[in-house]
């Protein structure tokens, strides 16, 4: 039995940081992880699908570089050779994450953590000892709908973790779920000359975003024959041995379709890691959506027990986890941090055109009863972006009328997830539109699209 | 090259100063830190000083102009250098433009580089905006909380910072309980008597006189308070007795005549007269600028089967009590029948309410905008008053006044009363 300050459970994004930020504050650590160092997003999410995106960007680039004055022929791909790479890539990150614990002497208890009374972590046979904080940071996973049939099988039937360890590509793909996951994979698969069909039960792709957003992504996405189906729920699925046929029923008893492909990747929710981790024992309760319910600071119904990342609720994002991990790990050292603006979390697919936004969206604006104003500046009016060809999509700003403040950001585009965090930095600073616009861009960059749309909101865009 | 001199912030929220006077004059020798001009901001005067050595070359804002921070209201250079007289002097207040210096590449800026054969003078000052003198009472708070203050009339001084390193942003600004605190603390503040126009009878009906930079602040501020209007109530108890009586032996007069002399009537024309004295408290305020009347009208409120109407009594503090007499109660008659024209009931410049026949001992009126003020008439009451070392029964009368505080502060709202007090009190008053 070996005895910290606080012990963590799981090594993924929001644990990793908060035991960095626990040893620098000078606390002893451990973490718990009976998997790679990293947790999902490095070893089976953002990294890799980050790296297969790229294979994708390229593999499009060189179809249209014709046009560019660079003629490629014979051009083939080959998943399995971008796997292997994107592989290579998780690696090197979840050995960068081993490096960073050593260098801040952080103890790696390999194995699954199970949470006692009286702030003990229990692996295997041993028991450790917390003296200040247990912190519960077991991430999620994903899920199937084995309500209609849909269980993950890994054959034919599979999630992202499957799809990540492809050696060949199916010929076709139901995606079932048009949230960042289906709409990366779709682009991803679509890329290495899968026919893809993805299939979302709201009533437009990629809900959360701004309605225009998705709209710019569902034209783009038909334009490059992805079969872009909004508002369908799956009724049925047959799931044979090397194909699985899905009965689609659009909203409120409408329209009825059929789907065949011969694999479905399931891209709609992810489940909690809240089982046999021993909560209920230790008096931590769950919220009625399953997630451990935290209080301001993220401490359980149990004190002296944390939750932070996915567990403890949405957004379930890896930079949500590392601010969440960051700020636990002071609170525990004594520190007053600033609460997090869960309202200022980014959010971003890295489809291809990127989508990225921050705050609110227009119709939670109207929903809202907000007085705003949308500047709106496409990029084909952009230099940068007609230079490059990437002329998709625009960056919108909502304006409160009254104060200027920015209240929502929207970018739909090349290097939108890059783009976003000017809107962040502005609106953690609370600046106005007007802030944005003193701030001189250089030219000719795609991030003068943001000044031009605050303009616009002021109603004095320059190059429209 | 010579060196801009530009409207400097000069407080923390100040958006505009209006030059107040030139200390020093075109050609007049100037070294950095000297006094340049006296400018007006959002709280208090200031000094703007020099940035530059050598000579007040050219002097591009007239005394009492508004100017924008950030724009150039003069230029330093050498004796007998050529200042660039392309830039105007733009004393624009374009709202959403205000932050545009309005020099943007619209020439091709011949002059940009300094020649390379110059005469090796100490490097000339940059020419963009100097940076204003440093400042004790700096607020650090985000552009959207200041914004929020502003507009909101919180004083960002008395707001606790939650933001880093005690920064004010908007969740701070936005439930500021400060709201009350500033105003109690404006109103704390003594600011000098209000400056009251000359009272030249011109001829013209009005003269507008332009919002103060203290003014433009009291108006914000305290028009936050209390709704669109910020009231004040000020209540005097007046002896009616000499004004009974000569209501008394008046109406004997014109018994055969016909007509009466109400105790209305006799306010009515004391009021009108009182704000002839008091032109202070006979305006308008009219947003950016407050109208003070040379002429009185005033308004009677009628009460109607469905709500309220005041006809206007115009120049009653010409009209003598008997014309006041039969003029309001024909109009009080049309009104009732809702006969009155839309002239006839528009263009009070001040207002009196009279509830006395409702034996309502006193009341506060709600003042009827853009006039700035209006009187509230209780009943006229017998009372037992101290007279030397006894007491006599007298009729008295309990009279409230509402004042705008935009544009009427206490003493100036008291100072007006006094004499209406004075009138009522000696009838013979209103003779002089």
């Amino acid at each position: 039995m070996a005895s910290f300050d606080v012990i963590i459970l799981g090594g993924g994004p929001a644990g990793y940081i908060c035991a960095i930020r626990s040893a620098q504050l000078g606390l002893s650590t451990a973490v718990v992880e009976q998997d790679k160092l990293g947790g999902v997003c490095v070893n089976i999410g953002c990294i890799p699908t980050k790296a297969l995106l790229h294979s994708a960007y390229i593999a499009s680039l060189l179809k249209e570089s014709k046009d560019f004055g660079v003629e490629a022929s014979g051009v083939k791909t080959d998943y399995g050779v971008a796997m292997k790479r994107s592989r290579r890539v998780s690696d090197q990150n979840s050995k960068g994450v081993e490096f960073l614990m050593k260098k801040h002497k952080i103890t790696v208890i390999k194995g699954t953590g199970v949470v006692q009374p009286g702030k003990k972590v229990k692996v295997g046979s041993d028991v450790h000892d917390a003296k200040k904080a247990v912190v519960i940071a077991t991430g999620s996973r994903v899920k199937g709908i084995p309500q209609i049939g849909l269980e993950i099988n890994k054959t034919t039937v599979i999630s992202s973790d499957e799809a990540l360890l492809l050696e060949r590509v199916p010929d076709s793909l139901a995606i079932i779920g048009a949230g960042a996951v289906g709409m990366e994979f779709a682009d991803i698969f679509q890329a290495f000359g899968v026919k893809i069909t993805i299939i979302e039960a709201l009533p437009r792709i990629l809900p959360i975003e701004d309605a225009e957003s998705s709209d710019v992504l569902a034209k783009s996405y038909r334009k490059r024959g992805i079969d872009v189906i909004a508002g369908a729920k799956v009724t049925k699925a047959a799931v044979g041995k090397d194909k699985v046929t899905l009965d689609l029923e659009a909203g409120g008893g409408g329209e009825k379709k059929q789907v065949t492909a011969a694999a479905v990747l399931m891209a709609a929710g992810r489940a909690v890691n809240t089982e046999n981790i021993g909560l209920k024992e230790c008096g931590i309760q769950l919220t009625e959506r399953g997630f451990i319910k935290v209080d301001k600071n993220l401490q359980t119904t149990a004190p002296g027990y944390y939750a932070i990342g996915d567990v403890a609720g949405p957004p379930m994002l890896a930079h949500k986890g590392f601010r969440e991990g960051a700020v636990v790990a002071e609170i525990i050292a004594g520190q007053k941090p600033h609460p997090i603006k869960y309202d200022n979390v980014p959010s971003v697919t890295y489809c291809h055109p990127e989508v990225a936004s921050i705050g609110l969206t227009e119709d939670q604006c109207k929903e809202k009863k907000l007085d705003y104003v949308a500047g709106k500046f496409p990029f084909s009016a952009n230099g940068r972006a007609r230079g490059t060809g990437e002329t998709e999509g625009f960056v919108k700003i909502l304006r409160d009328k009254r104060y200027g403040e920015i209240l929502g950001a929207h970018i739909v585009g090349a290097h939108a997830s890059e783009m976003i965090h000017e809107l962040a930095v502005a609106r953690e600073n609370e600046y106005t539109v007007e802030e944005i616009d003193l701030a001189i861009h250089a030219h000719p960059t795609m991030s003068e699209a943001i000044g031009e749309a605050a303009l616009d909101s002021l109603g004095r865009v320059l190059h429209i | 090259m010579a060196t801009k001199v530009h409207m400097e912030a000069l407080s923390p929220t100040m958006e505009e100063g209006r030059l107040v006077k030139w200390t020093k004059h075109e050609g007049d020798p100037v070294k950095s830190g000297d006094t340049l001009a006296e400018v007006e901001t959002d709280k208090a005067v200031m000094e703007l000083v020099a940035r530059a050595d050598g000579q007040l070359l050219k002097v591009l804002v007239p005394e009492g102009t508004t100017v924008p921070v950030g724009n150039i209201v003069a230029w330093i250079g050498k004796p007998g250098e050529k200042v660039d007289g392309a830039e105007p002097a733009a004393p624009a207040r374009a709202g959403n433009e205000k932050r545009e210096t309005g020099n943007v590449a619209s020439q091709p800026a011949p002059v940009s580089k300094p020649a390379p054969a110059a005469a090796p003078q100490p490097a000339p000052t940059r020419q963009a905006p100097p940076a204003a003198p440093a400042d004790a009472t700096r607020v650090k708070a985000s552009p959207l909380a200041r914004r929020i203050a502003t507009e909101s009339g919180v004083d960002l001084k008395l707001v606790t910072g939650s933001g880093p390193g005690g920064r004010v942003v908007k969740r701070d600004v936005e439930g500021a309980p400060g709201r009350e605190a500033t105003i109690a603390h404006t109103a704390a503040t003594t600011f000098p008597v209000s400056r009251v126009p000359s009272p030249a009878r011109t001829g013209a009906p009005y003269q507008d006189v332009p919002l103060t930079q203290i003014r433009k602040t009291i108006a914000k501020r305290l028009a936050a308070s209390i709704g669109p209007i910020p009231h004040f109530f000020l209540t005097t108890e007046i002896d009616m007795e000499r004004a009974a009586e000569a209501r008394e032996a008046l109406n004997k007069q014109l018994g055969e005549e016909g007509g009466k002399i109400s105790f209305n009537d006799i306010i009515i024309k004391a009021v009108a007269l009182a704000l002839a004295q008091h032109r202070a408290c006979n305006a308008w305020f009219q947003e950016d600028h407050i109208r003070y009347w040379n002429e009185v009208h005033i308004g009677m409120a009628v009460a109607i089967e469905d709500g309220l109407i005041t006809p206007v009594i115009r120049n009653a503090d010409q009209k003598s009590l008997r014309e006041i007499g039969t003029e309001s109660r024909e109009l009080a008659g049309r009104a009732r029948n809702r006969r009155l024209k839309p002239e006839e009931y528009t263009g009070a410049t001040f207002s009196v309410s009279n509830l006395g026949m409702f034996d309502i001992d006193q009341f506060t009126a709600v003042i009827n905008p853009p006039e700035a003020g209006i009187v509230a008439i209780g009943s006229i009451v017998a009372k037992a008053v101290p007279d030397g070392d006894r007491v006599t029964v007298r009729r008295r009368l309990r009279l409230t006044m509402s004042c705008d505080h935009r544009v009427i502060d206490g003493a100036t709202g008291a100072a007006f009363l006094k004499t209406l007090k004075q009138m009522l009190e000696n009838p013979l008053a209103m003779l002089l």
